[in-house]
């Protein structure tokens, strides 16, 4: 399976923007609902989706759906209003789900 | 422990000692494969999160100096330039396998050469160009953070389900095999047992009649 398709990208139009510029397809989305449905539709056309973490934080059951699945990639990005750490929080999650503790954090604290 | 509820004879017993061994080979296996699936998952998810960092702290500074850009000539201008791209990321997206599961692989196609600047260059001001520039170079990182992250997410459901699996073996079938088995040996050791007296008993009543 080798087939080539494209990017794209869903958040809030400023961030949007700054993907179009580069040939990503850009989906600028306001609502709750309008991201929701977007996202829907986008899953079964894109392989990788980035997501602003603002968004992504609303639509945590959807996102879920795709995570065990190979395609498409829904990845939380910080928008042009900063980063909320959700992100980096998605990674930590995975780590506890997959070893039973944070081990990262752990190491963290050692190092600082 | 509960005892399966099984006939106490011979043929059973030899069957559930089979099933027993191989539940104690799979149970090992499946320990093995667990134990290299978190070697993988560490390595990758190290890497992971360095690849965030690094690509959220990038991502900040471009999507601030674009705000800065749009400040700087008029929003409607630079909407306009960007309003039709030069060209349209493309990714090949093949599959690969880390320990038979299987991953998500994108790669960048840069075989398409557009242009990299869609617009005019008197309408926009330069911050623009760089920007598309910086966020240019910041495409293959995000490309890699999705596959990283995506494989990232697979492993750990990967694991969790097959620490399901051992855990299953460990702590109930196994237990459950090895009671039942003691069950079998216990029920056939008392049966020969009973047979033996009553054999000696015979023995002795024959005895006493022809005296």
């Amino acid at each position: 399976m080798s087939e080539k398709s494209s990017i794209a990208a869903l958040g809030d139009a400023d961030t949007v923007f700054a993907f179009k510029a580069v040939g990503v397809d850009a989906y600028p989305v306001t609502g709750e609902a309008e991201a929701r449905e977007k996202l829907r539709l986008l899953a079964r056309n894109y392989d990788i989706i980035f997501i602003t973490e603002q968004l992504a934080e609303k639509l945590p059951d959807l996102i879920a759906r795709y995570k065990t699945r190979a395609f498409p990639a829904v990845i939380p990005l910080p928008s042009s209003s900063g980063s909320t750490g959700y992100g980096r929080r998605l990674v930590k999650a995975d780590v506890e789900k997959a070893i039973g503790t944070d081990i990262l954090q752990v190491e963290e604290r050692k190092n600082g | 422990m509960a005892v399966a509820r099984v006939n106490p004879t011979r043929m059973e017993l030899t069957r559930l000692k089979g099933r027993l061994k191989t539940a104690t080979r799979g149970h090992k296996l499946l320990k093995d494969k667990s134990d290299e699936m978190i070697r993988q998952f560490m390595l990758l998810i190290k890497r992971n999160l360095a690849l965030r960092e690094e690509v959220e702290r990038a991502l900040k500074s471009v999507l601030g100096s674009f705000m800065l850009a749009k400040a700087v000539s008029s929003p409607t201008d630079i909407e306009e330039a960007i309003a039709v791209p030069g060209k349209r990321v493309k990714v090949k997206s093949g599959s690969k396998n880390v320990m038979s599961v299987e991953v998500p692989a994108f790669l960048v196609d840069a075989s398409e050469k557009g242009e990299e600047f869609p617009y005019g260059f008197a309408s926009v001001t330069g911050e623009l160009d760089s920007c598309i520039g910086l966020m240019g170079d910041l495409l293959p990182k995000l490309v890699e953070l999705a596959e990283v992250e995506k494989t990232c997410n697979m492993l750990a459901d990967e694991i969790e389900k097959n620490r399901r699996r051992v855990n299953a073996l460990e702590f109930v079938m196994i237990p459950e095999f090895q009671e039942t088995i003691k069950y079998i040996t216990m029920k056939l050791d008392e049966a020969e047992r009973a047979n033996t007296i009553r054999l000696m008993k015979v023995k002795s009543m024959i005895e006493g009649r022809q005296s």
